[in-house]
């Protein structure tokens, strides 16, 4: 069983992130690995385990994103490849299913696992187009993978509760955190992560030209800060506080 | 200019941002309205009501369940039959799969989540939020059609016009299945976060009351759990007055408390309902990200530090289990239920 993890870096979550100047700052806030596509690893090397297989992590990104790579092979990926090229700055969704499918094509893989969405576009809509290019099913939202033989059954996570569906291989499944918390790297890990050598990918290693962006960025707006002062209600008994609370909501006519 | 409209329900019961989807539409226009599965003439039926001047539905039985493939192949045909200049979905987990996929038979990119869409010469422009909620974009489709996801609750929702009708068109599956629902495990209620106007919250604190006695035989796991469910059973007592719905942290969630579907913040649901009650949560910033645009944020914490209380118009330092069931009561008591 040949897993594919695709997984991109993004600005940590506690980043303070602005709009500087038409582009997006991050100051010294780490870049770290998606952290559903931490999900995304952890999927995988479930089924690496359960089918014996390998998993390889892909991403498209600058050369810095080879440290997400390595936190990947440190969680126990068995190699990690990464597709950078200048010509891929103004990337879109479509433009990185585009590449993405280029690279798994060339790759080969039974099953390709994504996070649901990232932390910084969080249209979460690469993992459908990527399958929809391939031709090969799309099961989303996995909250747990299992695979027999030639095909895979997955219990997807909805709003309306648990749908149980099974495709034949090769197939595309995002997942949600119910996959299990992603597992520490291990000290071996990390120590063969440091050493890798990850080979890096151009569009000419892949054969295609850049895709051209559809959707295009016309300005940044960084949101006003909200002024809250907060109104601490006090009483004498929990009745009397609750009494108070209530009709302070009620006047916010916010029911 | 002509809009079409992809009405998203599940077995009949409408995903309420549909309605608004067809609001933004009527605004430029003609709203044209797909409805595809089970259901779908009741679903048609509203769909008019909330403005649409033509239905086109797909009752066919390979669209009985929902298939990312099937539905995408016969939203995208139909897409190449009626040549819309704009195609809105509302932005649900079935529609971000559907959209992309349509979008990619249609030679043209998904816009998705959007909060804002404007139009602007013989096309659009539209505003999203990015890097949760952290910045906005203003983006453009350089292709058409212009197909966008909406975001729950950024749009009005029109006035409902009872008994108002008009054509209804049946239109075929197309497409292969490339996969085969094999069963379901239906949540005792929707959990529909992003449409509440009303979320309910509890985080790990809901556990923390030590008066409860578990019953004999539990372990220390599942006597926390069942304190936790105790706990919960409150915070939904109080959502139910309220009629709205009931979220959780991730700390409540990895602790096993109640499904991830219920998860509001980072790796969960991000959500911005009109109020927002947090009971025994201390407000991580993978909390805060996914709630603080709520218009009005009630906390209630044991802990006067806990930074729930720096985004919240009002706060309670005290026990959630003393506080939350009389809120429940303050609020029957006035709101008369």
């Amino acid at each position: 069983m040949k897993i594919i993890a695709c997984i991109k870096q993004v600005p940590d979550s506690e980043a303070k992130v602005k709009a500087e100047g038409g582009q997006i700052s991050w100051g010294d806030a780490p870049l770290v690995i998606n952290p559903f596509d931490e999900y995304a690893v952890e999927g995988a090397l479930q089924q690496k385990e359960a089918t014996n297989g390998t998993v390889t992590a892909l991403c498209i990104g600058p050369e810095t994103a080879k440290e997400a790579l390595k936190h990947a092979l440190a969680m126990g990926a068995d190699e990690a490849i990464l597709i950078s090229d200048p010509a891929l700055n103004n990337l879109d969704t479509l433009g990185a299913a585009k590449v993405l499918a280029a690279a798994i094509q060339k790759i080969g893989a039974d099953m390709i696992i994504f996070g649901r969405q990232t932390l910084d576009n969080g249209a979460g809509v690469t993992p459908a187009q990527t399958a929809r290019l391939m031709g090969y099913p799309m099961l989303g939202l996995a909250g747990s993978i299992k695979v027999n033989e030639r095909s895979v059954t997955v219990e997807r996570v909805l709003e309306e509760g648990k749908q149980i569906v099974k495709a034949n291989l090769p197939a595309v499944i995002s997942v949600v955190q119910s996959i299990g918390e992603p597992r520490y790297p291990s000290f071996m890990g990390i120590r063969k992560a440091s050493k890798a050598e990850i080979p890096v990918w151009s569009l000419s290693d892949l054969g295609i030209s850049a895709p051209t962006e559809i959707v295009k960025r016309d300005e940044l707006m960084t949101p006003p800060a909200r002024e809250t002062t907060v109104e601490m209600i006090t009483g004498e008994s929990p009745a009397e506080i609750a009494e108070k609370l209530a009709d302070k909501i009620i006047a916010e006519k916010v029911l | 200019m002509k809009t079409l409209v992809y009405i998203d329900h599940f077995k009949g019961a409408v995903q309420p941002s549909s309605w608004e989807a067809l609001g933004v539409a009527k605004k430029f226009g003609d709203a044209v309205a797909a409805v595809f599965g089970e259901n779908a003439n009741d679903v048609a039926k509203s769909a008019f009501e909330y403005g649409a001047d033509e239905v086109y539905i797909a009752d066919d039985s390979a669209l009985k369940d929902y298939l990312p493939e099937t539905y995408a192949s016969t939203f995208s045909a139909l897409a190449s039959t009626l040549n819309p200049s704009l195609i809105l979905f509302p932005t649900t987990s079935r529609t971000r799969e559907l959209a992309a996929m349509a979008a990619v038979d249609l030679n043209t990119n998904v816009m998705t989540d959007l909060t804002g869409l404007e139009a602007s010469g013989d096309s659009f422009i539209a505003t999203r939020p990015i890097y949760e909620s952290k910045l906005f974009e203003k983006i453009h489709c350089v292709a058409k059609p212009v197909v966008a996801t909406l975001r729950g609750r950024a749009f009005p929702k029109p006035e409902k016009q009872e008994g108002k009708s008009g054509t209804m068109t049946k239109v075929e599956a197309k497409g292969e299945a490339k996969s085969v629902v094999e069963g379901y495990s239906e949540a005792e209620s929707a959990v529909n976060l992003g449409d509440a106007n009303i979320i309910v919250s509890g985080g790990r604190g809901v556990s923390n009351n030590p008066s409860l006695t578990p019953p004999a035989g539990l372990d220390e796991k599942q006597a926390e759990i069942w304190r936790a469910q105790q706990g919960f059973a409150l915070v939904t007592e109080l959502a139910k007055v309220l009629g709205g719905a009931v979220g959780a942290s991730r700390a409540a969630v990895d602790a096993g408390y109640i499904p991830y579907s219920h998860q509001v913040g980072q790796t969960g649901k991000v959500v911005a309902p009109d109020l927002y009650i947090a009971n025994g949560i201390s407000g991580a910033i993978q909390h805060l990200v996914g709630m603080r645009n709520a218009k009005v944020i009630v906390a209630v914490n044991k802990d006067a530090d806990a930074p729930i209380f720096k985004v919240a118009r009002y706060g309670v330092v005290g026990d959630l289990f003393e506080i939350v069931p009389a809120l429940t009561e303050a609020f029957k008591k006035k709101l008369g239920k």
